[in-house]
Protein backbone atom coordinates (compact mmCIF):
# COMPACT_ATOMS: atom_id res chain seq x y z
CA UNK A 1 0.00 0.00 0.00
CA UNK A 2 2.45 2.36 0.78
CA UNK A 3 4.43 1.96 -2.23
CA UNK A 4 1.98 2.99 -4.33
CA UNK A 5 0.79 5.56 -2.33
CA UNK A 6 3.23 8.37 -4.45
CA UNK A 7 1.71 6.86 -7.72
CA UNK A 8 -1.97 7.31 -6.09
CA UNK A 9 -1.48 10.62 -5.56
CA UNK A 10 -0.12 11.52 -8.41
CA UNK A 11 -2.59 10.23 -10.59
CA UNK A 12 -5.37 12.05 -8.25
CA UNK A 13 -3.65 15.34 -8.72
CA UNK A 14 -3.73 15.41 -13.08
CA UNK A 15 -7.77 13.70 -12.32
CA UNK A 16 -8.03 16.89 -10.48
CA UNK A 17 -7.02 19.03 -13.12
CA UNK A 18 -9.25 17.50 -15.51
CA UNK A 19 -12.48 19.22 -15.32
CA UNK A 20 -10.22 22.46 -15.88
CA UNK A 21 -8.57 20.67 -18.85
CA UNK A 22 -11.79 19.35 -20.27
CA UNK A 23 -13.28 23.38 -19.94
CA UNK A 24 -10.70 24.83 -21.94
CA UNK A 25 -11.28 21.96 -24.38
CA UNK A 26 -14.65 22.96 -25.02
CA UNK A 27 -13.78 26.35 -25.21
CA UNK A 28 -11.87 25.90 -27.50
CA UNK A 29 -13.72 24.05 -29.87
CA UNK A 30 -16.98 26.08 -28.86
CA UNK A 31 -18.90 23.43 -27.03
CA UNK A 32 -19.67 25.51 -24.10
CA UNK A 33 -23.35 26.30 -25.73
CA UNK A 34 -24.95 29.80 -26.40
CA UNK A 35 -24.01 31.24 -23.33
CA UNK A 36 -20.39 30.11 -22.23
CA UNK A 37 -19.44 32.67 -19.30
CA UNK A 38 -23.03 31.26 -17.41
CA UNK A 39 -21.58 27.57 -18.30
CA UNK A 40 -17.62 28.19 -17.27
CA UNK A 41 -19.36 29.33 -13.64
CA UNK A 42 -21.31 26.91 -13.30
CA UNK A 43 -18.64 24.01 -13.77
CA UNK A 44 -16.07 25.90 -11.93
CA UNK A 45 -18.50 26.14 -8.81
CA UNK A 46 -19.83 22.74 -9.53
CA UNK A 47 -16.70 21.21 -9.40
CA UNK A 48 -15.45 23.14 -5.93
CA UNK A 49 -18.53 21.99 -4.29
CA UNK A 50 -17.68 18.02 -5.26
CA UNK A 51 -13.97 18.45 -4.29
CA UNK A 52 -15.04 20.04 -1.21
CA UNK A 53 -17.03 17.11 -0.34
CA UNK A 54 -14.93 14.77 -1.14
CA UNK A 55 -12.53 15.90 1.54
CA UNK A 56 -15.20 15.14 3.51
CA UNK A 57 -15.07 11.24 2.64
CA UNK A 58 -11.17 10.87 3.78
CA UNK A 59 -11.57 10.63 6.99
CA UNK A 60 -14.62 8.46 6.47
CA UNK A 61 -12.99 5.95 4.43
CA UNK A 62 -9.89 5.96 6.93
CA UNK A 63 -12.10 4.95 9.30
CA UNK A 64 -13.55 1.91 8.19
CA UNK A 65 -10.05 0.92 5.85
CA UNK A 66 -7.65 1.94 8.57
CA UNK A 67 -5.48 3.43 5.90
CA UNK A 68 -3.63 6.07 7.48
CA UNK A 69 -1.65 6.70 4.06
CA UNK A 70 -5.28 8.27 2.81
CA UNK A 71 -5.02 11.19 4.70
CA UNK A 72 -1.97 12.52 2.54
CA UNK A 73 -4.50 12.99 -0.31
CA UNK A 74 -6.69 15.34 1.97
CA UNK A 75 -4.84 18.53 1.78
CA UNK A 76 -4.70 18.19 -1.96
CA UNK A 77 -8.58 17.60 -2.50
CA UNK A 78 -8.89 20.81 -0.32
CA UNK A 79 -6.48 22.54 -1.94
CA UNK A 80 -8.25 21.59 -5.38
CA UNK A 81 -11.41 22.65 -4.09
CA UNK A 82 -9.97 26.20 -3.00
CA UNK A 83 -8.23 26.34 -6.65
CA UNK A 84 -11.54 25.49 -8.29
CA UNK A 85 -13.74 28.07 -5.80
CA UNK A 86 -11.12 30.60 -7.05
CA UNK A 87 -11.86 30.26 -10.93
CA UNK A 88 -15.52 30.34 -9.60
CA UNK A 89 -15.14 33.67 -8.19
CA UNK A 90 -12.40 35.16 -11.07
CA UNK A 91 -15.10 34.22 -13.18
CA UNK A 92 -17.94 35.63 -11.63
CA UNK A 93 -15.65 38.63 -11.33
CA UNK A 94 -13.90 39.47 -14.47
CA UNK A 95 -16.19 37.39 -17.11
CA UNK A 96 -19.46 37.94 -16.10
CA UNK A 97 -19.28 41.78 -14.05
CA UNK A 98 -16.15 42.77 -15.71
CA UNK A 99 -14.79 43.99 -12.10
CA UNK A 100 -18.07 46.76 -11.86
CA UNK A 101 -17.25 47.42 -8.10
CA UNK A 102 -20.59 48.88 -7.23
CA UNK A 103 -22.51 45.90 -9.40
CA UNK A 104 -20.54 43.44 -7.60
CA UNK A 105 -20.99 45.07 -4.07
CA UNK A 106 -24.96 45.68 -4.52
CA UNK A 107 -24.98 41.75 -5.89
CA UNK A 108 -23.44 40.46 -2.33
CA UNK A 109 -25.71 42.98 -0.39
CA UNK A 110 -28.53 42.03 -2.04
CA UNK A 111 -28.48 38.09 -3.24
CA UNK A 112 -29.09 35.61 -0.75
CA UNK A 113 -27.39 33.01 -2.69
CA UNK A 114 -24.29 35.47 -3.88
CA UNK A 115 -24.15 36.75 0.06
CA UNK A 116 -23.68 32.76 1.12
CA UNK A 117 -21.24 32.24 -1.73
CA UNK A 118 -18.73 34.85 -0.56
CA UNK A 119 -18.80 33.75 2.59
CA UNK A 120 -17.75 30.25 1.97
CA UNK A 121 -14.92 31.63 -0.06
CA UNK A 122 -13.61 33.78 2.78
CA UNK A 123 -13.96 30.63 4.82
CA UNK A 124 -12.55 28.28 2.13
CA UNK A 125 -9.26 31.30 2.16
CA UNK A 126 -8.92 30.70 5.55
CA UNK A 127 -8.53 27.00 4.94
CA UNK A 128 -6.43 27.53 2.06
CA UNK A 129 -3.47 30.20 4.10
CA UNK A 130 -3.24 27.55 7.42
CA UNK A 131 -2.82 24.05 5.08
CA UNK A 132 1.16 24.54 4.90
CA UNK A 133 3.00 22.13 7.51
CA UNK A 134 4.41 25.06 8.92
CA UNK A 135 1.04 27.16 9.75
CA UNK A 136 0.23 23.42 11.13
CA UNK A 137 2.84 23.14 13.46
CA UNK A 138 2.69 26.84 14.11
CA UNK A 139 -0.81 26.71 15.59
CA UNK A 140 -0.41 23.59 16.78
CA UNK A 141 -2.38 20.38 16.34
CA UNK A 142 -5.19 20.99 18.28
CA UNK A 143 -5.77 24.14 17.27
CA UNK A 144 -5.42 23.57 13.58
CA UNK A 145 -7.98 20.69 13.89
CA UNK A 146 -10.42 23.11 15.07
CA UNK A 147 -9.83 25.53 13.16
CA UNK A 148 -10.98 23.23 10.08
CA UNK A 149 -14.05 22.28 11.64
CA UNK A 150 -14.92 25.57 9.42
CA UNK A 151 -15.09 23.21 6.47
CA UNK A 152 -18.62 21.78 8.00
CA UNK A 153 -19.63 25.11 8.05
CA UNK A 154 -18.71 25.70 4.05
CA UNK A 155 -19.89 22.72 3.02
CA UNK A 156 -23.13 23.42 4.16
CA UNK A 157 -22.93 26.99 2.95
CA UNK A 158 -21.60 26.06 -0.46
CA UNK A 159 -24.73 23.60 -0.79
CA UNK A 160 -26.94 26.48 0.51
CA UNK A 161 -25.37 28.95 -1.86
CA UNK A 162 -26.03 26.31 -4.81
CA UNK A 163 -29.89 25.48 -3.47
CA UNK A 164 -30.60 29.70 -3.17
CA UNK A 165 -29.59 30.30 -6.75
CA UNK A 166 -31.88 27.45 -8.04
CA UNK A 167 -34.98 28.27 -9.82
CA UNK A 168 -37.33 25.26 -9.58
CA UNK A 169 -35.92 22.24 -10.07
CA UNK A 170 -34.34 21.57 -6.58
CA UNK A 171 -32.78 17.89 -7.36
CA UNK A 172 -29.25 18.40 -7.97
CA UNK A 173 -28.61 20.73 -4.89
CA UNK A 174 -30.92 18.17 -2.96
CA UNK A 175 -28.89 15.28 -4.14
CA UNK A 176 -25.34 16.87 -3.05
CA UNK A 177 -27.28 17.64 0.64
CA UNK A 178 -27.82 14.12 1.29
CA UNK A 179 -24.36 13.44 0.39
CA UNK A 180 -23.33 15.95 3.12
CA UNK A 181 -25.81 14.23 5.03
CA UNK A 182 -24.73 10.88 5.20
CA UNK A 183 -20.87 11.55 5.41
CA UNK A 184 -21.80 13.82 8.91
CA UNK A 185 -24.23 11.10 9.99
CA UNK A 186 -21.14 8.39 9.55
CA UNK A 187 -19.05 10.87 11.33
CA UNK A 188 -21.43 11.11 14.35
CA UNK A 189 -21.95 6.82 14.29
CA UNK A 190 -18.30 6.00 14.33
CA UNK A 191 -17.88 8.55 16.96
CA UNK A 192 -20.60 6.57 19.16
CA UNK A 193 -18.99 3.59 18.46
CA UNK A 194 -15.91 4.74 19.63
CA UNK A 195 -17.05 6.03 22.80
CA UNK A 196 -19.10 2.49 22.91
CA UNK A 197 -15.68 0.87 21.99
CA UNK A 198 -13.03 2.43 24.10
CA UNK A 199 -15.43 2.04 27.02
CA UNK A 200 -15.43 -1.88 26.73
CA UNK A 201 -10.98 -1.61 26.19
CA UNK A 202 -11.35 -3.61 22.53
CA UNK A 203 -8.52 -3.07 20.15
CA UNK A 204 -9.16 0.14 17.78
CA UNK A 205 -7.84 0.69 14.49
CA UNK A 206 -8.81 4.75 15.25
CA UNK A 207 -5.89 6.72 14.17
CA UNK A 208 -3.95 9.59 15.81
CA UNK A 209 -4.74 12.91 14.40
CA UNK B 1 -46.87 55.67 -31.00
CA UNK B 2 -43.99 55.14 -33.24
CA UNK B 3 -43.78 52.38 -35.78
CA UNK B 4 -40.56 52.10 -36.60
CA UNK B 5 -39.31 51.14 -40.08
CA UNK B 6 -39.37 47.41 -41.12
CA UNK B 7 -36.55 45.27 -42.60
CA UNK B 8 -36.89 45.10 -45.54
CA UNK B 9 -34.24 42.21 -46.16
CA UNK B 10 -34.94 39.15 -44.90
CA UNK B 11 -32.41 38.75 -41.96
CA UNK B 12 -31.56 35.18 -43.08
CA UNK B 13 -29.21 37.05 -46.17
CA UNK B 14 -27.83 39.83 -43.89
CA UNK B 15 -24.84 37.85 -42.94
CA UNK B 16 -22.06 36.54 -45.41
CA UNK B 17 -20.62 33.55 -44.78
CA UNK B 18 -16.92 34.97 -44.04
CA UNK B 19 -17.85 37.58 -40.52
CA UNK B 20 -19.51 33.83 -39.28
CA UNK B 21 -16.54 31.96 -40.16
CA UNK B 22 -14.40 35.00 -38.68
CA UNK B 23 -16.58 34.74 -35.39
CA UNK B 24 -15.83 30.88 -35.22
CA UNK B 25 -12.41 31.10 -35.66
CA UNK B 26 -11.95 34.42 -33.05
CA UNK B 27 -14.16 31.87 -30.34
CA UNK B 28 -11.26 29.24 -31.24
CA UNK B 29 -8.45 31.53 -31.22
CA UNK B 30 -9.19 33.13 -27.87
CA UNK B 31 -10.36 29.66 -26.34
CA UNK B 32 -12.35 30.40 -23.10
CA UNK B 33 -12.92 34.08 -23.78
CA UNK B 34 -9.34 34.58 -21.36
CA UNK B 35 -8.32 36.98 -24.10
CA UNK B 36 -11.90 38.36 -24.74
CA UNK B 37 -11.48 39.28 -20.73
CA UNK B 38 -8.57 41.04 -21.02
CA UNK B 39 -9.49 43.17 -24.02
CA UNK B 40 -13.17 43.49 -23.22
CA UNK B 41 -13.87 42.52 -26.82
CA UNK B 42 -17.35 42.78 -28.08
CA UNK B 43 -18.28 39.61 -29.99
CA UNK B 44 -20.72 40.62 -32.38
CA UNK B 45 -23.59 38.12 -33.00
CA UNK B 46 -24.62 37.33 -36.60
CA UNK B 47 -27.37 35.52 -37.83
CA UNK B 48 -26.10 32.33 -39.33
CA UNK B 49 -26.41 31.20 -43.21
CA UNK B 50 -29.59 30.93 -44.58
CA UNK B 51 -31.24 27.16 -44.70
CA UNK B 52 -31.95 25.76 -41.37
CA UNK B 53 -33.44 22.73 -42.71
CA UNK B 54 -36.85 23.81 -41.77
CA UNK B 55 -40.28 24.40 -43.76
CA UNK B 56 -40.45 28.32 -44.68
CA UNK B 57 -43.62 29.83 -43.63
CA UNK B 58 -45.63 31.08 -46.69
CA UNK B 59 -46.66 34.26 -47.23
CA UNK B 60 -44.53 35.77 -44.45
CA UNK B 61 -43.69 39.88 -44.81
CA UNK B 62 -42.03 42.33 -42.39
CA UNK B 63 -44.05 43.01 -39.75
CA UNK B 64 -44.16 46.47 -37.65
CA UNK B 65 -42.28 47.56 -34.97
CA UNK B 66 -38.46 45.55 -36.03
CA UNK B 67 -35.53 46.40 -34.03
CA UNK B 68 -32.53 46.97 -36.67
CA UNK B 69 -30.13 45.04 -33.99
CA UNK B 70 -28.70 41.98 -35.26
CA UNK B 71 -30.04 38.83 -34.54
CA UNK B 72 -29.01 36.37 -32.53
CA UNK B 73 -27.58 32.97 -33.81
CA UNK B 74 -30.32 30.22 -35.30
CA UNK B 75 -27.97 28.21 -33.58
CA UNK B 76 -27.97 29.49 -30.14
CA UNK B 77 -31.96 30.53 -30.56
CA UNK B 78 -32.48 26.62 -30.87
CA UNK B 79 -30.01 25.38 -28.49
CA UNK B 80 -30.56 27.66 -25.45
CA UNK B 81 -34.42 27.58 -24.07
CA UNK B 82 -36.04 27.38 -21.24
CA UNK B 83 -39.31 24.89 -21.39
CA UNK B 84 -38.91 23.23 -18.43
CA UNK B 85 -41.90 20.43 -20.09
CA UNK B 86 -38.60 19.09 -21.48
CA UNK B 87 -36.22 19.16 -18.79
CA UNK B 88 -34.94 22.09 -16.61
CA UNK B 89 -31.69 22.64 -18.14
CA UNK B 90 -31.05 24.61 -21.42
CA UNK B 91 -29.70 22.07 -23.36
CA UNK B 92 -32.31 19.63 -22.84
CA UNK B 93 -34.96 21.17 -24.87
CA UNK B 94 -33.13 20.95 -28.02
CA UNK B 95 -32.60 17.36 -27.80
CA UNK B 96 -35.81 16.17 -26.29
CA UNK B 97 -38.81 17.85 -27.73
CA UNK B 98 -38.34 15.89 -31.31
CA UNK B 99 -40.69 13.99 -29.55
CA UNK B 100 -43.71 16.51 -29.67
CA UNK B 101 -46.22 15.81 -32.15
CA UNK B 102 -47.45 19.14 -33.30
CA UNK B 103 -49.73 18.24 -35.97
CA UNK B 104 -53.20 17.93 -35.44
CA UNK B 105 -53.01 20.42 -33.45
CA UNK B 106 -56.22 22.38 -31.90
CA UNK B 107 -56.43 25.11 -29.12
CA UNK B 108 -59.69 25.18 -27.05
CA UNK B 109 -61.26 28.93 -26.13
CA UNK B 110 -63.23 28.70 -23.55
CA UNK B 111 -64.70 31.71 -21.18
CA UNK B 112 -66.00 34.38 -21.72
CA UNK B 113 -66.71 34.75 -25.81
CA UNK B 114 -69.40 34.02 -27.90
CA UNK B 115 -67.72 31.91 -30.22
CA UNK B 116 -65.99 28.76 -27.65
CA UNK B 117 -64.79 25.67 -29.08
CA UNK B 118 -62.03 23.60 -30.23
CA UNK B 119 -60.43 24.82 -33.15
CA UNK B 120 -58.02 23.34 -35.56
CA UNK B 121 -54.39 25.00 -35.60
CA UNK B 122 -55.33 25.39 -39.90
CA UNK B 123 -58.56 27.38 -38.88
CA UNK B 124 -56.98 29.41 -36.60
CA UNK B 125 -53.81 30.79 -38.68
CA UNK B 126 -56.05 30.86 -41.59
CA UNK B 127 -56.39 34.68 -42.83
CA UNK B 128 -54.15 35.54 -40.73
CA UNK B 129 -51.38 37.91 -41.94
CA UNK B 130 -48.34 36.25 -41.59
CA UNK B 131 -44.95 38.93 -40.26
CA UNK B 132 -41.67 38.30 -39.61
CA UNK B 133 -40.89 40.40 -36.35
CA UNK B 134 -37.83 40.89 -34.78
CA UNK B 135 -37.85 41.65 -31.22
CA UNK B 136 -35.59 41.48 -28.36
CA UNK B 137 -36.31 39.07 -25.65
CA UNK B 138 -35.19 39.67 -21.91
CA UNK B 139 -34.71 36.50 -19.71
CA UNK B 140 -35.59 37.15 -15.98
CA UNK B 141 -32.16 35.10 -15.50
CA UNK B 142 -30.19 38.29 -17.00
CA UNK B 143 -29.64 37.12 -20.96
CA UNK B 144 -31.41 38.52 -24.02
CA UNK B 145 -31.57 37.56 -27.58
CA UNK B 146 -32.59 39.32 -30.43
CA UNK B 147 -35.00 36.63 -32.09
CA UNK B 148 -36.24 37.25 -36.09
CA UNK B 149 -39.88 35.76 -35.18
CA UNK B 150 -42.83 34.75 -37.50
CA UNK B 151 -46.07 35.23 -36.38
CA UNK B 152 -49.72 37.26 -36.84
CA UNK B 153 -50.80 39.96 -34.17
CA UNK B 154 -53.20 38.45 -31.13
CA UNK B 155 -55.81 40.52 -31.31
CA UNK B 156 -56.98 39.71 -34.95
CA UNK B 157 -57.41 36.03 -33.26
CA UNK B 158 -58.97 36.97 -30.23
CA UNK B 159 -61.54 39.66 -32.31
CA UNK B 160 -63.07 36.37 -33.75
CA UNK B 161 -63.75 34.51 -30.89
CA UNK B 162 -65.53 37.60 -30.05
CA UNK B 163 -65.09 38.59 -26.22
CA UNK B 164 -67.77 39.73 -23.88
CA UNK B 165 -67.15 42.18 -21.92
CA UNK B 166 -66.59 40.33 -19.04
CA UNK B 167 -63.30 39.41 -20.28
CA UNK B 168 -60.92 40.97 -19.03
CA UNK B 169 -58.02 38.87 -18.41
CA UNK B 170 -57.11 35.91 -21.07
CA UNK B 171 -55.48 32.87 -19.70
CA UNK B 172 -53.20 30.81 -22.08
CA UNK B 173 -52.36 27.01 -21.21
CA UNK B 174 -49.58 24.60 -22.43
CA UNK B 175 -50.13 21.04 -23.32
CA UNK B 176 -50.20 18.40 -20.78
CA UNK B 177 -48.80 14.80 -21.79
CA UNK B 178 -46.56 13.94 -19.98
CA UNK B 179 -45.55 11.04 -22.54
CA UNK B 180 -44.39 13.60 -25.25
CA UNK B 181 -42.87 16.28 -22.37
CA UNK B 182 -41.03 14.19 -20.39
CA UNK B 183 -39.99 16.77 -17.96
CA UNK B 184 -43.86 16.98 -16.86
CA UNK B 185 -43.12 13.59 -15.01
CA UNK B 186 -42.12 15.37 -12.56
CA UNK B 187 -43.80 17.96 -10.44
CA UNK B 188 -41.10 21.13 -11.01
CA UNK B 189 -44.06 23.60 -11.76
CA UNK B 190 -47.27 22.85 -11.52
CA UNK B 191 -48.36 21.65 -14.75
CA UNK B 192 -49.96 22.39 -17.54
CA UNK B 193 -48.35 25.42 -17.64
CA UNK B 194 -50.16 28.66 -17.17
CA UNK B 195 -49.69 32.21 -18.13
CA UNK B 196 -52.19 35.26 -18.47
CA UNK B 197 -52.46 38.31 -20.33
CA UNK B 198 -54.68 41.61 -18.75
CA UNK B 199 -57.45 41.99 -22.00
CA UNK B 200 -55.46 45.83 -23.14
CA UNK B 201 -52.00 43.92 -23.08
CA UNK B 202 -53.54 41.21 -25.44
CA UNK B 203 -54.64 43.21 -27.70
CA UNK B 204 -51.69 45.44 -27.53
CA UNK B 205 -50.13 45.23 -31.88
CA UNK B 206 -46.84 44.25 -30.48
CA UNK B 207 -48.48 41.04 -29.21
CA UNK B 208 -48.11 38.22 -31.40
CA UNK B 209 -48.45 34.72 -31.79
CA UNK B 210 -45.70 33.01 -33.35
CA UNK B 211 -45.36 30.27 -35.20
CA UNK B 212 -42.05 30.64 -37.34
CA UNK B 213 -38.21 31.57 -36.30
CA UNK B 214 -35.97 32.83 -39.19
CA UNK B 215 -38.29 32.76 -41.56
CA UNK B 216 -39.16 28.99 -41.04
CA UNK B 217 -41.84 26.84 -39.01
CA UNK B 218 -40.72 26.92 -35.35
CA UNK B 219 -38.88 24.28 -33.73
CA UNK B 220 -40.11 22.52 -30.82
CA UNK B 221 -37.51 23.82 -28.03
CA UNK B 222 -39.31 27.14 -29.53
CA UNK B 223 -42.83 26.39 -28.48
CA UNK B 224 -44.46 25.10 -31.96
CA UNK B 225 -46.66 25.13 -33.06
CA UNK B 226 -48.11 27.91 -31.64
CA UNK B 227 -46.47 30.36 -28.59
CA UNK B 228 -47.21 33.89 -27.23
CA UNK B 229 -44.65 36.57 -27.94
CA UNK B 230 -44.51 39.34 -25.74
CA UNK B 231 -41.28 41.40 -26.13
CA UNK B 232 -42.10 44.01 -23.25
CA UNK B 233 -42.24 41.30 -20.43
CA UNK B 234 -39.89 38.93 -19.06
CA UNK B 235 -39.78 35.64 -21.16
CA UNK B 236 -41.04 33.38 -19.21
CA UNK B 237 -44.70 35.10 -20.23
CA UNK B 238 -44.18 33.56 -23.80
CA UNK B 239 -46.43 30.46 -23.08
CA UNK B 240 -45.23 27.74 -25.79
CA UNK B 241 -47.69 25.08 -27.17
CA UNK B 242 -50.91 26.64 -26.44
CA UNK B 243 -53.71 24.03 -26.01
CA UNK B 244 -56.00 26.59 -24.20
CA UNK B 245 -57.28 30.01 -24.20
CA UNK B 246 -59.98 30.84 -21.67
CA UNK B 247 -61.39 34.63 -21.11
CA UNK B 248 -61.51 35.77 -17.84
CA UNK B 249 -63.25 37.96 -15.58
CA UNK B 250 -60.40 37.97 -12.68
CA UNK B 251 -57.05 37.91 -13.34
CA UNK B 252 -55.63 34.65 -13.75
CA UNK B 253 -52.83 33.03 -11.91
CA UNK B 254 -49.91 31.98 -13.77
CA UNK B 255 -47.57 28.91 -13.28
CA UNK B 256 -44.58 30.86 -11.77
CA UNK B 257 -46.59 32.82 -9.31
CA UNK B 258 -48.41 29.61 -7.94
CA UNK B 259 -44.28 28.10 -7.52
CA UNK B 260 -42.83 31.13 -6.34
CA UNK B 261 -45.28 34.59 -5.86
CA UNK B 262 -42.46 36.54 -4.03
CA UNK B 263 -40.25 36.44 -6.86
CA UNK B 264 -42.76 36.38 -9.77
CA UNK B 265 -45.68 38.64 -10.24
CA UNK B 266 -48.59 38.55 -12.91
CA UNK B 267 -47.03 41.62 -14.85
CA UNK B 268 -43.53 40.40 -14.75
CA UNK B 269 -42.74 43.94 -17.25
CA UNK B 270 -38.63 44.26 -18.01
CA UNK B 271 -38.41 46.84 -15.45
CA UNK B 272 -34.73 47.34 -14.29
CA UNK B 273 -35.86 49.41 -11.43
CA UNK B 274 -37.14 45.96 -9.62
CA UNK B 275 -34.52 43.84 -8.73
CA UNK B 276 -35.17 40.18 -8.64
CA UNK B 277 -33.81 37.94 -5.42
CA UNK B 278 -31.58 36.00 -7.55
CA UNK B 279 -30.69 38.61 -10.63
CA UNK B 280 -30.59 41.67 -10.69
CA UNK B 281 -32.19 43.42 -13.56
CA UNK B 282 -30.59 46.30 -14.34
CA UNK B 283 -27.87 44.59 -16.70
CA UNK B 284 -28.32 41.95 -18.87
CA UNK B 285 -25.68 39.73 -21.11
CA UNK B 286 -27.11 39.86 -24.92
CA UNK B 287 -26.55 35.78 -26.32
CA UNK B 288 -23.34 36.45 -28.04
CA UNK B 289 -21.80 39.72 -26.61
CA UNK B 290 -19.23 39.62 -24.24
CA UNK B 291 -20.22 42.79 -21.97
CA UNK B 292 -23.36 43.00 -20.36
CA UNK B 293 -25.42 45.77 -21.46
CA UNK B 294 -27.85 48.00 -19.51
CA UNK B 295 -31.55 46.66 -19.62
CA UNK B 296 -34.21 49.23 -20.96
CA UNK B 297 -37.34 49.96 -19.09
CA UNK B 298 -40.03 47.76 -20.63
CA UNK B 299 -37.09 46.19 -22.77
CA UNK B 300 -36.91 49.08 -24.71
CA UNK B 301 -40.37 48.74 -25.99
CA UNK B 302 -41.66 52.18 -23.36
CA UNK B 303 -42.86 54.37 -25.87
CA UNK B 304 -45.32 51.56 -27.35
CA UNK B 305 -46.72 50.04 -24.00
CA UNK B 306 -45.37 52.46 -20.94
CA UNK B 307 -48.93 54.21 -20.93
CA UNK B 308 -50.70 50.95 -19.68
CA UNK B 309 -49.53 50.92 -16.69
CA UNK B 310 -49.70 54.71 -15.69
CA UNK B 311 -50.79 55.00 -12.30
CA UNK B 312 -49.49 51.62 -11.21
CA UNK B 313 -47.02 50.71 -8.90
CA UNK B 314 -44.47 48.87 -10.84
CA UNK B 315 -42.54 47.93 -7.74
CA UNK B 316 -45.90 46.42 -6.00
CA UNK B 317 -46.95 45.10 -9.58
CA UNK B 318 -44.02 43.19 -10.48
Amino acid sequence: MRRAEPAFKLLLFFACLLPLFLLVWQGWCDLLGANPIEAITHDTGSWALRLLLLTLVVTPLRQITGWNGIMRIRRMLGLFAFFYASLHLITYLWLDQFFLWEEIWLDIEERPFITVGFAVFLLLVLLALSSPRVVMRWLGGKYWQRLHRIVYIAAIGGIVHYWWLVKADERSPQLYALFLFVLLAVRVWYSRWFAHLSGSGLPLFRPRV
Amino acid sequence: MIIKKPADIPSSEITDQQIYRDRRRFIRNTSTLLLAGMTGTVLQPRPAQAGYGGQPVAGTRPGPFSTNETPTLYKDITSYNNFYEFGTDKKSPALLSGSLKTDPWSVAVEGAVSRPGNYFLEDILKGQPMEERIYRMRCVEGWSMVIPWVGFPLSGLIKRFEPSADAKYVEFQTLLDPVQMPGQRRNVLDWPYVEGLRMDEAMHPLTILAVGLYGEILPNQNGAPLRLVVPWKYGFKGIKSIVKMRFLEQQPQSSWMRSAPHEYGFYANVNPQVSHPRWSQRRERRIGEFRKRKTLMFNGYAEQVAHLYQGMDLKKNF
